[in-house]
């Protein structure tokens, strides 16, 4: 992080002053920074800073500030965060609605990115469980224990995310009568060191993985194709393969959100306008993250030749 | 408590008590479950919706609460202010530079301190506190992190831990002081101390949120809660261990209170409090990684960042870097305090070499850094990296000896690990209660009882019985491995000064390279679960059982132990009857620090999956409920505090038996 900050810095002075010129429209609007919160995964950090540098294109000051996923909330409904640029449905879901209720926080709408998740597992392992990516393969006792551990013999092992993801993973296994345990990873980094640990060795392993990452970029395998999910398959038990529960189907394609500070659009109109008219589509966001996690690529270069490339959308957004 | 001790004419031996109430508790766990199911799983419908009133108790605190002239967020918001300002400062110094503006529209007015002039000035400290020899220390471990790139981190680091270490010295010191003068206030404080200690930082993060402000300044509250009740202790027990000739000599000489307290008090207990300090520097570094979640960045938010893309060699690399800050500050302190002050002639220069030189080392270094930027800022070409060096070394352990390591871990699941937590779950909440007064009112009197009894319903009320039988089973078995393991080492340590050294740089490293770094590394070898759960936590948690452990040793006043020797005494006799005994109460100060180490990591654990009290907290975080939050912090705190009074309760009682007087409690 020390040199990006150091070059963020100059970076971010050079660009100032570049949109002297340009932010001359914006005069009227507080000069005050708007604070862009950054997390710990690549992803978010590109986002941020795309959206980041457009902002500052059009003459705004912008400054990030390192925070959590979820406490930053407690930020951005005082005014010290103004705007996150990733929040997850899938994961932050409850939090972003329990800030919202309180008016002082507003979703700034979808990123166009939308959250992947689903049940995966290295190519290999098909040598084992033929019948994959189809799920039913799954309830074949003998593809169950190729999944097994010594713990939950001769049941599968199906690591899921961690129970703060919600997921309804238990209920799926049961609804589908899958002879699987679940075991909860307690936070991300578990869950990918777990698969770093079993693809080193070409070791069984059945897990939660989740889309844009750079994991179904370095490992090689594939989603289980469950029955695809409908609103009716999560709130009406008679949907779907099991007639008295819900769950009988995969895991719902979600949202990711913008959020932030409800006095943005006061404060900074124009800036408001542009990170709502933010987006961007999963493709060039997985190439991205693979380029910085894989490729060996900084944050900012990556997002320089974003920016680049996509001058006529990103100056659109800014009404230029 | 004194019937308990006092011998008398008895009609049943001691232990027929504990045989009669053990007798009942297994009554009720084999025959209980069809009588009384309630006795074992709190009735759900019943649950005291606690959870619920602190919610709506912080909300009226955070929007309502009110002095008449200002509300309170505005007196927390003044106090961050005030807590900003020093922060600001040392951050400009080091790190960012003075600014004029905010933001990307900022601009530098003044460069930040050159980064040789920073591992000069406090090489200059060194050697003005501790000679040479320091001096080379302290610049090695700057050194070190300017070589792996972690320089600009290393400092936003460092602004915050110099200016939360001298609140919490200053600020424990004082309660210490107070508490060690008032019983009263003792009494007081001792519960407040525990909560401040054991309540995971989770479990009141989102308020603090609120009331201070989202950034550095919250993080450096958090840090002070968490710090303080450490040197809050030692200087109460170190005041109390003062040799009373040394008081009665004060008042001979006609000290003052505050001439004795200032001249004669805490001169001669330093020693111990430089434990205390010591204490305070690394519990401010350990909670750089929670810190940096809440905008303070730093070290802490690149050892994320670098475990989130599994990148082991940047995350040790980072984490080495907070390891070596801690190396420098603690030996620096020490070096201070241990300082003989002497006068010496002279002009201001003379007087001051050192002040001269440092200022004159930055003046030098800020001219040539305006011609020269590497003076100015570590050029990027000359750092050094491990790469991929530790990923792989991760990759062929877990390639070549995975199966034997599985093996090792299966057998100590399936024969401690899980007969014990099954134990655990399938007792009888009432029974534990029951039992648990039962012992406190034989250790310590029927006021013991009591508190003991009423913390243990309280947690079974709040419905999370289940949850806190896990965190009792995962820390209760941590505790015991660590305390095995920091004994014998603390003896062996306590009187070979060499290895006292070596091990010391150890468990300074295990206390302040953050979990994180070893604990990812864990989960690829040993899966998620209570078994790398475990290895996080003794490998934490065995760092005060040995600390102290030596502590009391090395207090033994060796005339005591060469009168043993001169009465024939064996080795092991001065051990055991001289020396340990006469530490006993720096170990089970040791013992205590353990447990509430233990109880400390779970935040830490609830991150491989363990589905302890901790996880409870780190939900009610993700679902923004500081009810929930802050009721599951409370149960751990409760299991800390009945801990700790039986554990005292039972010291007193043994040292009264064994004829040993009060002591220092």
């Amino acid at each position: 992080m020390s040199k990006t900050k150091s070059k963020m810095f100059i970076r971010g002075l050079a660009v100032s002053a570049l949109a002297l010129t340009a932010g001359a429209a914006m005069a009227q609007e507080s000069a005050d920074p708007i604070k862009l919160t950054l997390h710990d995964w690549t992803g978010q950090l590109i986002t941020t800073r795309l959206m980041g540098d457009i902002l500052q294109q059009a003459g705004y000051n912008v400054e990030y500030v390192q925070a959590d996923y979820l406490a930053q909330f407690a930020g951005l409904e005082t005014g010290d965060l103004d705007v996150a640029m990733e929040m997850w449905e899938t994961t932050g879901r409850e939090a972003m609605d329990a800030a919202t209720a309180t008016g002082k926080v507003e979703n700034f709408g979808p990123t166009g990115m939308k959250a992947k998740e689903e049940w995966w597992y290295p190519t290999y392992m098909k040598e084992k469980c033929p019948g994959l990516p189809n799920w039913e393969a799954l309830k074949d006792a003998a593809c169950a224990e190729a999944f097994s551990t010594a713990e939950t013999a001769p049941k599968g092992r199906y690591l899921g995310g961690p129970v703060t993801w919600g997921g309804f993973d238990d209920e799926r296994v049961e609804a589908l009568d899958l002879p699987f345990e679940v075991i909860h990873a307690g936070t991300d980094a578990a869950l990918f060191a777990e698969l770093e640990s079993a693809y080193q060795r070409q070791a069984p392993i059945m897990l939660w993985i989740y889309a844009p990452h750079w994991a179904p970029a370095k490992y090689e395998g594939e989603w289980v194709e469950f029955p695809e999910y409908t609103v009716e398959c999560y709130n009406d038990p008679a949907w779907g393969s099991n007639p008295d529960m819900a769950y009988d189907c995969g895991k719902p394609f979600g949202e990711i959100w913008k959020v932030g500070w409800a006095g943005v659009k006061d404060k900074w109109p124009g800036a408001y306008a542009a990170i709502k008219a933010f987006t961007i589509d999963n493709d060039e966001m997985g190439a991205m993250i693979t380029d910085v996690d894989l490729n060996g690529k900084t944050v900012e270069a990556v997002a320089d030749e974003w920016m680049a490339a996509n001058e006529g959308r990103w100056k659109g957004w800014i009404g230029q | 408590m004194a019937e308990a001790i006092l011998p008398r004419a008895r009609t049943w031996p001691r232990w027929s008590g504990w045989v009669l109430a053990l007798g009942l508790f297994l009554v009720l766990r084999v025959a209980g479950k069809g009588l009384a199911p309630w006795a074992f799983d709190w009735p759900k419908a019943q649950t005291v919706p606690v959870a619920r009133w602190i919610s709506a108790f912080t909300k009226w605190l955070l929007n309502e609460a009110s002095f008449g002239l200002f509300t309170f967020a505005e007196l927390t918001r003044f106090i961050a202010a005030v807590i900003d300002f020093p922060y600001r400062i040392v951050l400009s110094l080091l790190a960012t530079g003075f600014l004029k503006g905010q933001g990307s529209g900022a601009v530098q007015i003044l460069p930040p301190l050159a980064w040789i002039a920073v591992i000069a000035v406090f090489a200059l400290i060194g050697a003005w506190a501790g000679g040479r020899r320091l001096a080379l220390l302290v610049a090695a471990c700057f050194t070190f992190i300017a070589i792996f790139g972690q320089w600009q981190s290393a400092m936003v680091t460092l602004a915050s831990i110099l200016v939360a270490v001298p609140l919490g010295v200053a600020g424990g010191l004082m309660l210490g002081i107070l508490a060690w003068r008032s019983p009263l206030f003792e009494r007081l404080i001792r519960p407040v101390l525990d909560l401040m200690q054991t309540i995971p930082v989770f479990a009141y993060l989102v308020p603090i949120l609120f009331l201070f402000g989202f950034g550095p300044t919250a993080a450096v509250v958090a840090t002070l809660i968490y710090a303080m009740p450490p040197m809050t202790r030692v200087t109460q027990l170190a005041l109390a261990r003062v040799p009373g000739e040394l008081a009665d000599l004060g008042h001979m000489v006609g000290c003052t209170p505050r001439q004795m307290l200032w001249r004669v008090m805490v001169p001669s207990a330093r020693d111990a409090l430089m434990v205390g300090v010591n204490q305070v520097i690394m519990l401010s570094l350990n909670m750089v990684i929670i810190a940096s979640m809440i905008g303070a960045g730093g070290l802490g938010f690149d050892v994320l960042a670098a475990l989130r893309r599994l990148d082991f060699g940047a995350g040790l690399e980072a984490g080495f870097a907070i390891v070596a800050l801690a190396v420098a500050l603690d030996r620096l302190s020490h070096a201070a305090a241990a300082r003989q002050a002497g006068s010496v002639q002279g002009g201001p220069v003379a007087r001051h070499p050192y002040l001269a030189g440092a200022l004159l080392t930055v003046l030098i270094a800020a001219i040539l850094g305006l011609v020269a930027p590497a003076v100015q800022t570590y050029p990027a070409a000359w750092e050094l990296s491990t790469g991929t060096f530790w990923s792989r070394v991760v990759e062929w352990i877990n390639v070549n000896f995975f199966d034997f390591l599985e093996a090792i871990k299966n057998a100590v699941l399936l024969n401690l690990l899980i007969p014990f937590k099954r134990f655990l779950l399938g007792l009888p909440w009432v029974g534990v209660a029951g039992l648990l007064a039962f012992a406190g009112w034989r250790l310590g009197g029927w006021r013991l009882a009591v508190l003991t009894g009423s913390l243990t319903v309280l947690i079974a009320v709040a419905g999370l019985w289940e949850k806190a039988m896990i965190t009792v089973y995962l820390c209760g078995i941590s505790t015991a491995i660590a305390m095995l393991i920091g004994l014998p080492v603390g003896i062996l340590a306590a009187e070979r000064d060499r290895l006292w050294t070596v091990v010391r740089a150890v468990i300074d490293t295990l206390q302040t390279l953050p979990s994180f770094v070893y604990l990812m590394p864990a989960v690829m070898l040993f899966r998620v679960g209570d078994f790398t759960a475990m290895i996080a936590v003794v490998a934490f948690a065995v760092a005060p059982a040995i600390r102290y452990t030596v502590l009391g040793l090395k207090g033994v006043d060796p005339r005591l132990i060469e009168a043993g020797r001169a009465m024939g005494c064996t080795e092991g006799q001065i051990l055991r009857r001289i020396r340990l005994r006469l530490a006993l109460p720096e170990i089970l100060l040791g013992l205590n620090q353990t447990i509430m180490f233990a109880l400390s990591m779970l935040v830490i654990t609830a991150l491989v999956g363990t589905r302890d009290l901790g996880q409870e907290v780190y939900i009610a975080l993700t679902k923004a409920d500081p009810g929930r939050g802050l009721v599951a912090g409370l149960a751990v705190a409760f299991i800390a505090i009945i801990a700790d009074r039986l554990i005292q309760a039972g010291a007193r009682a043994a040292r009264a038996r064994l004829g040993l007087g009060e002591g220092a409690a």
